[in-house]
Order: C-alpha cells, then structure tokens, then sequence
C-alpha cells in the first residue's frame, strides 16, 4: 500500500481535530480534538518513519505519545477543577485572559 | 596602577543609595544621614577631582580604560576634561542641598502603615540619579555614555511620579493623576529622544568602528576617518534629538513644567540644575567633537530654536499662575541661553555657555528651594495665595529676593557673568541673535519681579501671618547657595581657569576662531 | 594713593554687608554705622581729591587694578578703577550729598522699625555708585549702573507692604532694564568693534572706524542714559519712584543715580563726537524732556511729585548741554553738581514740611507753613531761588551757560535749543514759584490725618493717628542741618566754580572744551534769561499767591488733565505694553497648552486609541487566540512554499 496515503489520512485528521477546537466550546471535546491533532502527527511521523527507512520518525513518536499523556493529566486537572469552580466545561465561560 | 578616582567618585553615591535603601523602616532618621554623609563624601571626592585636575595638562585627564564587552569593542573609558570636572563640582555640591532641602519631604504620612518605606527609598534615588550623571560627565565611550544616559531616567521616574509634592491644589487623587502624567510624561519624552539616539550610536559604530570618543575624534582629525555629509548629518540629528530633549529645548520643553510643578522642590531642582545639564553638556562634548560640519550645517536652525526658547520661556513664565511652573518656564530660557552659547561657536560663546550650565545650577538651586520652603509652609503652589510674606518671615523673602535676581542675572551674582559671556559670543558671530537674546534680560526681570512683588510684598495675608522665618536647616541650605552666587559673581576665575583649555580644545574640533575686532581687521587689510 | 580707590568703594559696601547681614542685634547701632562708613568714603574722596590736586592738570588720572574679573578667550573683564577729574567730581558729590542725607535719615526714619535695614540699602546705593563713576571700563560701569539699579528698586520699594510702593519698584527695574539692554549692546558691539570695552583704548580709538558704527554704540549708549535719567521715552518711572522714603528720593532720584547717564554721556565724549547724528540724538532727547518734565512739574499737586518732574526737566537740560560735544560737556556737569545741591536741598525741604505735617504729600493742603517751620522755609526758599536761576545763586551760573551753549551749537538748530532751554527757565520758574506759594504762603488749608489703611500715600514712618489735625513744627537738628549746608552749596557752588572758569579748566583735560560763540552776545542772553524768569514768577503769583487756592484741585483744561497724568505717557504704556503683553503672554500660555503640548498629547492619544482597537482582539477566548495560531502558520507555510515555487 503506497505509504502517502497515510499522510492523507493524518492531514484529513489534523483538520478534524483543527476544526474541533475551534469550533467545540466543551472543554472535553476540544481536549479530544487536542489529541485528535497530536495522533494525527503521530501517523505523519510513523509514515514518514517508513516512507524514509530510518526509525527517527518512529522514535518522536513515542516522545508524542509521552507528552501527550502528561498533557492529559495537566489539561484533565485544569477541566476539573475549572468545572468544579465554575459549574461548567464551556471554554467560553473562561475568558479572563483579555487585557 | 594610579587610584581609579573618577569611578570611586561614581560608585560611592551608588553603593551609599544601596546602603540607604537597606537601613530598616523605622531608622528613617539614619537613612537621611547615611544619605547625607555619603553625598558629603562624594563632595570631597569631586573636590579631589577638581584639585587633582591640571587645566593646561592633556585633554583627557585622570582616564581610566578597561575592555567590557570586547566583542562590539565598547570599552569602560572614563576621563574628565575642565568642562566635566565643572559640572562634576556642580553636582557633587548640589547633591546635599538638595538631600537636606528635602529632609522632611519624604516624610511618611500618619495614614500609611509603619511598614512603608519611602523616606529610604527618596533618598536612595536621589544618590543614584547622582552616581549616573557623574558617571554620564565622565564616560568617554559613547556606548557607556549612553547607557548611564539613559540609565538615570530610572530613579528620576520613581522621584517624579512616587514622591509628590504635598501641596496640592486638587485632591489625593487627582495629585496622583497628575503626578503619574508628569512622570510618565518625563520617562517618555526622554526615551524616546534616547531611542532616536540608540540608532545613532549604532550608526557611529558602523561607520566609525568604535565606540571611543578619543579614537575617533582623532581619525576625524587626521582624516582617516572621512564621512559622507549625509551621514554624518543624520548622525548628528540623532545625538542632538536627545540632547534637545534633554535640555529642553523649544518644542521639546512641555516636559518640564509638569515634572518641575509635579516633583517636590530638590526633585525639581535635582531636574533642571544636575540632570537637564546632562543635555547641553553632552552637546558641547558630543555633537561638537564628533560631528564638527554638521554642528556647523545645523548651527542657524539651532540658533533660532535658542532665541524661541529663550523669548517663549521668558513669556511663558511670566503667564505662569504657579510658582514652580514660573521657575520651570524660567529655566527654559535659561537654557535657550546655553544653548546659544553653544552654537554661536566663539570662545566667549561656549565659556559661557559653560559657566551658565554652574551657575544656572547654583542660582536655580537658591530661588526653587527657597520657593519649596515657602510652598510647603502655606501648602500652596498657586502665587495668588501668597502676599505680604516679607512682613513675617523678612529672611526667606531676602533669600528669594537674592534667588530671584541671580535668575535675572543681576551683575555681582554669578548669572550675570555667564549670560554676558554667552550675549558677547553670540553678538559677535550673529549680531542679530545677541541683540535678540538680549531682551531676555528685560522679560527676566519682569517675571522674576512680578513673582516677587506678588509673593512677598503688599498687605500681609491672613495665610501667612503665622508663617515662621527659615529654620537653621534651611538656613543652611540657603546661606552657601547664596554665598557661592557671590562668589562667582565677583571672581569667577577659577572657574574660567578649568574652563577655558576645554573650550579652546572644542574650538580646535569645529575648526573655528573667533571673529576679529572690526578695528584689527581693518588694520590687518 | 591710587591704592584708596577700592577703599572708596568698599567701605560703604562693607557697610551694606554688616547691616544687612547683622540682623536685628544692630538694629540700635545700624545708622551711626552706615553714616560713619559713608563719611569715611567722604573722607577717602577728600584725601584722594587733595592728591589729584598737588599734580599737573594733564597727569591728575589715578589707576588701580585690582584683578582680572572674567578672563575668557580674547575678553578681558577688569576689576580696575581710574579716577580722573570727572570721576573726582562725582566721587565727591556723591559721598558728601549721600553722608548728609545719611545724618538726615537718622532723624527721618527714626520711627521705622527696619531703619537698619534703610541704611544697608544707601550704603549698598553708595557702593554701587562709586563703583560705576570710578570704573575703568563699560562693564565693571555696568555694574555699578544695575547696582544702583538694584539699590534704587529696593528703596523705592521700602515701604513694601504698600502695593504702590512695590509697584513702583518694579515698574523703576523694569523700565531700566530696557536701558541696561542699550548699555549691554553698546558693549557688545564695542567688543566687536575694538576688542575691548575699556575706557582708554575704545575712546582713543574712536576714528577708526565707519562713523555708522559709532552712531550705533552712540544711539545704545543714550538708551542707557534714558532708562537711568529719566529722559523721554523711559521717564515713566521717575515720578512714580516718589514712592519712596524722601531722603531716597534726594540721594537717588535727584542728587545722583538719575545724573549717571549724564555722565555716561560725558564719558563717552568722543564716541558721540564722532556720530553728529547720535549727537543729534541726544540734544534732541535732552529737549524733548526739558520741556516734558517742566510741563508735568505744572500740574502736579503732590509735592514729590512736582519735584521729579522738574529733576526730569533739569536732567534734560544736561542731557542737551552733553549732546553738544565738548562746548557743553564742562557745563553739563556743572549744572549736575549745583542741581545736586538744590535738588537734594528741596527734596529734604519737602521731606521736612511732610514730616510736619503728618506726612501729607498734596501741596493744596499746605499753605501759611513758612512761620512754623522758619529753618526749612529759609532752606527751601535759597533752594528754589536757586533752582530758577535767580541771579547770583548757583543755577543762574550753571543753567545760564547751557542756555549760552544752546544758542552757539549753531544754525537753525542754535536757534530751536535757544529758544527750548529759555522756555524751560520760565516753565521752571513758574512751577517752582507754584510750589513755594503753595506750601510757604497763603491761608492755612490744612486737613485732618487720614486713615493710613485707607490711602496709599501715606508713609508709614511716622505714627498717625487718623483724624488728628497736623501741628507743624521744625524737624529736629539732625534733618535741619543737613537741609542748611546744601543750601550754602546752593547759594554759593555756582559763583565759586564760575569765577576764573575754575570748573571748566578743572574738567578740560577729561572732557575738552571749546568756548561757545552765540550768535547773540552773551549779556543779553542772560537779559533775556532774567526777564523771562521774571514773567514764570509773575504769572505763578498772579494764579496762585493773589487768590485763594482751593482744596480739591479744580478739574482743569484737557492739557492740565494729560499733565497730571504725565502726559498721557503712562496710560499709552498701561494699553499698549501692559495690557498688550498680558494678551500675549496668555495667548502663548494657551498655545504652549493646546498646541505644543497638544503635539505631544495627540501623539500619545493617537496611539493609545490605536492600541484600544488592536486590544479588542484580545477578547479572551481560547479559540479566538487558537484560530489567530492556524492562521498564522497557515499563512507562514504558504509564504514558505511560494517563496519555494518562485
């Protein structure tokens, strides 16, 4: 199977995941868009991992799927203590950030 | 290695800022004599400096030369010629003046928690400004020049805006407001006039190699080092932007009344007698000795901006409703006259003008500090509040009357000797612009007069009958001020001693000579 | 002996520095101090005067340098004296009139708490004064002219919680200060033209150069002279600057400081006899305020005030005699030492009479005084006989040859001072005699004391309890002898310096001197002279000694109305520069605020209001600031591959 096709299939998630959090205000959803996007890559790096013959792909991989855990216990923790705070997982209650 | 006299000179009020601003919060009372002592010793230190400095020796004396950052060649050069060394002096004098002046002015007020600080922290910036102007009259690099130029703007900051004056006519909060926009206005004016002159000094750099005054007045010189006239130009407008601002010169004054109205009285004198010189000395030593044709290319612009200032300072202070602002406008003429003195490019033109950067200080440093002892007693900076003074407290009238006619440049008080100095050098290279500047003499007295009239004499005012005469402190602030006018009004001559080899060497650098007498060029023919 | 010079100077400068730094423990002692000081200049004068006389007419200039002042580049400011016989002359005029205006003064201000202080201020007048008649160059002369001109606002000011004292004051500084910028140009373009400000160079090099160079210094040099005397168009300060104690008004604005510009003039002879047209100038001037101050003398009813008008007037007849080159020089300043005494002498006799009379200072409420104050009346009455030129008296010998001189200055021109000089005679001898009856004869039109709180007039010197009717009485020895040996010196200065022509010849080696030819002989000019005085005295008698004079002046001709208020002068300067400065200066303090600063404002508003827009983007929610980042690299991955394809 030719291995490009693979790249198709990442971007066509890259952009679902995009989408999702741009236009997603639950929190959670944007959280699995979020990783929807780092998996996305994770089949980019892993085919071109293939594609070029060496493992180098196949080993950012792994650093991938590390931080993405590791943003998973941050970015859950933030969600729950902003839905306990607040009552709500709408990113759009949180908007503090403006100057 | 000789003693590193110019940096110990430097550092000493810097390390006593930090001294003072670690003393705890209840030894106020030490803080201010910490402070004091410290700004005494930096006095005796300038003293040696001016003693140890020889006026027929090199150029460049007591120099010191350490490599810094060796890779873009910016070097820590220190070295002092007679100009520097007189406003070394001025500072290093002033300084205590102002630090007692201003004794009480920090004082914290009853509504504010034990823990507050600001009397170490007045007194602390006041050596700090101290330790960069003195650092900036001595730096030789132009890129350390530049950076204690700019450098000072930080503690003048926090003196402006974080320390008021108390008598206010609006409310806490609009004293605030007002006094954030001054000191906002301030930090603005001159960063961005700094800014403009940061490109500068890249620009000399790139064209020039170095940073070293030395070095590259000495290729100019010899003419290794040649520049295009647009370059150089552009080069020149760019240094002289800042010291425009700095000065003030018109338009780039409006900064300075609101900092000086805002500011207590030492603040305000601490502006325009100590770090506002930094401008017009840095004109003589930089935009001179760098860039001689453009100096020259500028010098009719520059010229006239001097006689607006000098008028339009004039009659803006004698518009003026407010006090402090009266004396700010003042200055400005005043430095309209430096400013003249400068460009009009002859021997007595630039003696003066250096001779009116002292002792402008020295007499702008009597009239605003007697005026700040006034204002605090009445609590009011408005001249309408005033009346009748002289009946009550017959001293401080006579100290401000002293104070007052050195600002009009009565002969026999210090003033006098360098506006004159600066009227000859300008009447004999632009006879036109001396008879110009001349009536300035005439818009002096009116408003140096018409304050006084309005303040001291007439009936007494129910305000100011109870008001007490000057205390020994302010006696001692004052009496020395008023001493020194007179001293250098009446004999002038060791100042003119320091400072005529460097002028002569400035004169060398514009490749100019005075004009000669008509009678001499005739006979000449 | 050159030495003494400095001494002359200094002691009454160490007088002023003690009283006015001593404080209130000299407050008892101040006066014998400042008299003693003032007499020992006197004395100095004196000794110096008996040496310059034991040497040769030509050799009798005295040098003393002391150091070197302002040495710039090429300018050389000196501390150094030269005395000559013109500086001789003012030297002692100045320390004798100013040591018996001292001894006057103990007595005149003996109930003011700040007398000390008074006597700091005339010692400090003293200093300045000599300093500027024994200079060697224009700007140590400089010097002592704002010295004088400062002594002068702190003494018309001395009464300072009286705002029309401080007023006058100022308004005396200030309108001298446009004649100080004359003198400061002058200098400049000395130092332009010669090199040097000194006396002795830039005089004898007076040929040297183009004669418009020296009209220019010449027409500088007579601002000065305008600003310090008083003459037409700066002569607005003089009458207000009766503001002043009346021994200031004697010393200073009689006797000396207001004659300093006629000895600049002097001084600087051959500057104007080398520029006819600044000459011109100068007579012109000079005739001009003749008749000015003559005209306002008329109409004021204020004592003081008629006086000044009159110094103005006397002044302009010596400015006049020293605009004629060297026919008037010697004469100029023969009637500015006689004028010295007369006019001081009168100025004591007016301070005397307000002493008595509760310091009231309008004439209409004098009358019938000459019985109750018998040595002032004497005094005052030699003083005026003087002062009109009654033959015989000091002012016959000295006003009569400036008219003399007049005439001869030749022409058309000879004719038109003539007739302006002999005019002012009887202008002066009718005032003068309208003075005399006022206050010495007729009923008594005596008022009760106002209430000092009320008038400004009042000098608050004396106790005065409101209502009270004035007892007048002779002023103590220490005011009435001071008033009887100016009086000698005013009946008899003239004749003695006349006889021989002593004066002239003692003046000629400084001044020069060519005999003046009239075109009319000189008896009948003094004919005319007499005659015409005679008419002034006849014609005051007939207004004011045959009639009674009322209380409340009348209303008067438009002409009467303008004089009283000095010609309209000072309301033409009300309207013109004051009210007309005031709309500039507020015009400019708004300009500095809307449009300088307004640059400056706008600029920070501007970009303030641009970066309020640019902030709403910062709207806070995460997807905006997410879509901001795909876009971003969207837009940065094109640009690389397009840079790529191209």
């Amino acid at each position: 199977m030719n291995p490009v096709n693979y790249l198709y299939l990442a971007a066509l998630l890259f952009t679902i995941g995009a989408a999702g959090v741009l236009i997603r205000r639950n929190a959670i959803v944007v959280f699995m868009c979020v990783e929807l996007m780092l998996n996305a890559c994770n089949l980019a790096f892993v085919a071109f991992s293939r594609m070029h013959g060496n493992l180098d792909g196949q080993i950012i991989a792994f650093f991938t799927m590390v931080v993405a855990a590791a943003e998973v216990v941050v970015g859950l923790a933030i969600i729950v203590s902003l839905f306990r705070t607040r009552h709500s997982a709408s990113v759009d209650d949180a908007s503090l950030m403006k100057l | 290695m000789s003693f590193p006299l110019l940096t110990v000179t430097a550092v000493l009020p810097a390390a006593g800022a930090i001294l003072t601003a670690a003393v705890p919060a209840a030894r106020r009372t030490a803080a201010k004599w910490l402070a004091l002592a410290f700004s005494l010793a930096t006095l005796v230190l300038a003293a040696l400096v001016v003693v140890r400095f020889e006026p027929g020796g090199d150029r460049y004396q007591l120099t010191e030369s350490h490599a810094w950052i060796p890779d873009f060649g910016v070097r820590y050069e220190l070295g002092v010629d007679g100009i520097a060394v007189a406003l070394i002096a001025l500072t290093a004098l002033l300084i205590p003046f102002i630090i007692l002046a201003g004794w009480h002015d920090a004082d914290p007020l009853e509504t504010k928690s034990s823990r507050w600080r600001p009397t170490q922290g007045f007194f602390a910036l006041i050596l700090m400004v101290e330790a960069m102007v003195i650092l900036s009259f001595e730096a030789t690099d132009v890129f350390l020049f530049y950076i204690f130029f700019e450098a000072m703007l930080i503690p003048m900051y926090f003196l402006i805006g974080g320390f008021g004056d108390r008598a206010h006519a609006g409310t806490d909060g609009a004293a605030a407001t007002q006094r954030s926009y001054a000191a906002v206005k301030f930090l603005l004016y001159n960063l961005a006039g700094g800014l403009i002159m940061l490109a500068a000094v890249v620009g000399l750099y790139v064209v020039a190699g170095s940073f070293s005054l030395a070095e590259i007045a000495e290729a100019r010189a010899s003419g290794e080092l040649e520049m295009a006239a647009n370059t150089e130009r552009l080069l020149f407008l760019g240094f002289f932007f800042a010291f425009a601002v700095k000065a003030p010169l018109w338009p780039l004054h409006t900064w300075l009344p609101n900092a000086m109205g805002e500011a207590t009285a030492p603040v305000a004198v601490l502006i325009t007698a100590v770090v506002d010189k930094v401008g017009t000395f840095a004109m003589l030593r930089f935009c001179l000795q760098l860039f001689p044709e453009a100096s020259k290319w500028a010098t009719p612009v520059i010229i006239v901006l001097a006689l607006v200032s000098i008028v339009y300072g004039a009659l803006l202070a004698v518009g003026q409703r407010d006090i402090k602002r009266l004396i700010a406008y003042a200055s400005i003429s005043h430095f309209g006259f430096i400013v003249l003195g400068i460009f009009a490019m002859t021997s007595q033109g630039q003696s003066g003008a250096t001779l009116y950067m002292v002792n402008h200080g020295i007499s702008t440093a009597a009239l605003m500090l007697v005026a700040g002892f006034l204002i605090t007693r009445r609590g009011s900076r408005l001249i309408a509040d005033y009346g009748g003074v002289q009946k009550v407290a017959p001293v401080l009238a006579g100290t401000f009357l002293v104070g007052s006619l050195a600002t009009l440049s009565l002969p026999g008080l210090a003033p006098f000797v360098s506006e004159f100095l600066v009227l000859v050098g300008a009447f004999a290279a632009y006879p036109v612009a001396g008879v110009i500047a001349t009536l300035g003499i005439v818009l002096a007295a009116l408003y140096t007069l018409v304050l006084y009239q309005r303040t001291m004499t007439g009936p007494v005012k129910a305000e100011v009958r109870t008001m007490p005469d000057l205390k020994a402190r302010e006696l001692v602030v004052v009496a020395p001020l008023i001493a020194l006018l007179l001293l250098l009004g009446v004999f002038p001559k060791p100042l003119t001693d320091i400072v005529n080899p460097a002028v002569q060497h400035t004169m060398n650098d514009v490749r100019k000579t005075d004009p000669t007498p008509e009678i001499e060029a005739e006979a000449a023919k | 002996m050159e030495n003494l010079i400095a001494l002359l100077v200094a002691a009454p400068l160490l007088g002023a520095a003690v009283l006015l730094c001593g404080g209130r423990r000299l407050d008892r002692v101040g006066h014998w101090i400042g008299t003693a000081l003032a007499a020992a200049s006197f004395v100095v004068g004196v000794v110096l005067f008996g040496a310059m006389l034991g040497y040769d007419a030509e050799a009798r200039t005295m040098r003393q340098h002391l150091y070197s002042w302002i040495p710039v580049e090429g300018f050389q400011g000196d501390i150094a004296f030269q005395l000559d016989q013109l500086s001789m002359t003012f030297v002692l005029l100045i320390t004798g009139v100013g040591t018996l205006i001292h001894i006057y003064s103990i007595g005149y201000m003996e109930h003011d708490e700040r007398r000390r202080r008074f006597f700091g201020y005339l010692n400090l007048f003293l200093a300045a004064m000599l300093l500027l008649v024994v200079a060697d160059n224009y700007l140590l002369l400089y010097f002592g002219w704002e010295g004088v001109g400062l002594a002068s606002y702190l003494l018309i000011g001395f009464w300072q919680h009286k705002p029309s004292a401080a007023t006058a004051a100022k308004k005396a500084f200030i309108v001298n200060r446009v004649g100080d910028m004359g003198l400061s140009i002058a200098i400049m373009l000395m130092f332009t033209t010669f090199g040097t400000f000194a006396f002795g160079p830039v005089l004898e090099a007076t040929g040297e150069t183009s004669e418009g160079k020296m009209t220019a210094i010449g027409l500088m040099l007579l601002l000065a002279a305008c600003g310090k005397s008083a003459q037409v168009p700066l002569q607005s300060w003089l009458g207000d600057a009766m503001e002043g104690p009346t021994p200031v008004s004697a010393l200073i604005h009689a006797a000396t400081m207001v004659t300093a510009g006629v000895y600049l003039i002097t001084r600087s002879g051959a500057i104007f006899n080398a520029a006819p047209d600044a000459q011109t100038a100068v007579v012109a001037v000079g005739a001009v305020t003749l008749l000015f101050g003559a005209i306002v003398g008329c109409a004021k009813d204020d004592i003081k005030k008629a006086l000044a008008g009159s110094t103005m007037s006397q002044i302009g007849y010596m400015i006049l005699a020293a605009g004629l080159g060297p026919i008037g020089y010697a004469f100029a300043i023969m009637h500015l030492v006689t004028h010295g005494f007369f006019k001081a002498g009168l100025f004591l006799g007016a301070g005397s009479v307000m002493h008595g009379m509760n310091d009231e200072v309008d004439m209409r409420k004098y009358g019938g005084l000459r019985k109750y104050m018998p040595v002032t009346f004497v005094t005052f009455g030699l003083g005026y006989l003087a002062i009109i030129g009654f033959p015989g008296l000091s002012g016959f010998f000295s006003k009569d040859k400036i008219i003399e001189a007049a005439f001869a200055s030749g022409g058309a021109q000879g004719w038109i001072l003539g007739t302006v000089t002999l005019l002012g005679a009887g202008i002066t001898a009718y005032y003068m005699t309208r003075v005399m009856i006022l206050t010495f004869f007729g009923e008594k039109r005596w008022q009760p004391a106002p209430d000092p709180d009320k008038t400004a007039s009042v000098e608050p010197g004396i106790e005065v309890h409101p209502g009270e009717m004035p007892h007048p009485h002779e002023s103590p020895r220490s005011m009435t002898i001071p008033m009887i040996v100016l009086a000698f010196g005013s009946v008899f200065a003239g004749g003695f310096f006349s006889i021989g022509d002593r004066f002239v010849n003692w003046l000629e080696p400084v001044t020069q001197f060519d005999h003046p030819h009239p075109p009319i002989s000189v008896p009948v000019i003094t004919g005319m002279t007499v005659a015409v005085l005679l008419a002034g005295v006849a014609i005051a008698y007939l207004q004011y000694g045959r009639k009674p004079v009322p209380v409340v002046a009348p209303r008067g001709s438009f002409v009467t109305r303008a004089a009283r208020r000095d010609l309209l002068q000072d309301d033409f300067n009300h309207v013109v520069l004051v009210r007309g400065g005031e709309h500039l200066t507020r015009s400019l303090v708004y300009v500095d605020h809307t449009l300088v600063d307004g640059v400056v404002n706008g600029t920070a508003a501007t970009v303030g209001g641009l970066s309020g827009r640019l902030r709403k983007l910062q709207n806070g929610y995460a997807r905006t600031y997410a879509v901001s980042m795909f876009g971003g690299t969207a837009i940065l991955i094109a640009a690389t591959l397009l840079m790529r394809a191209v």
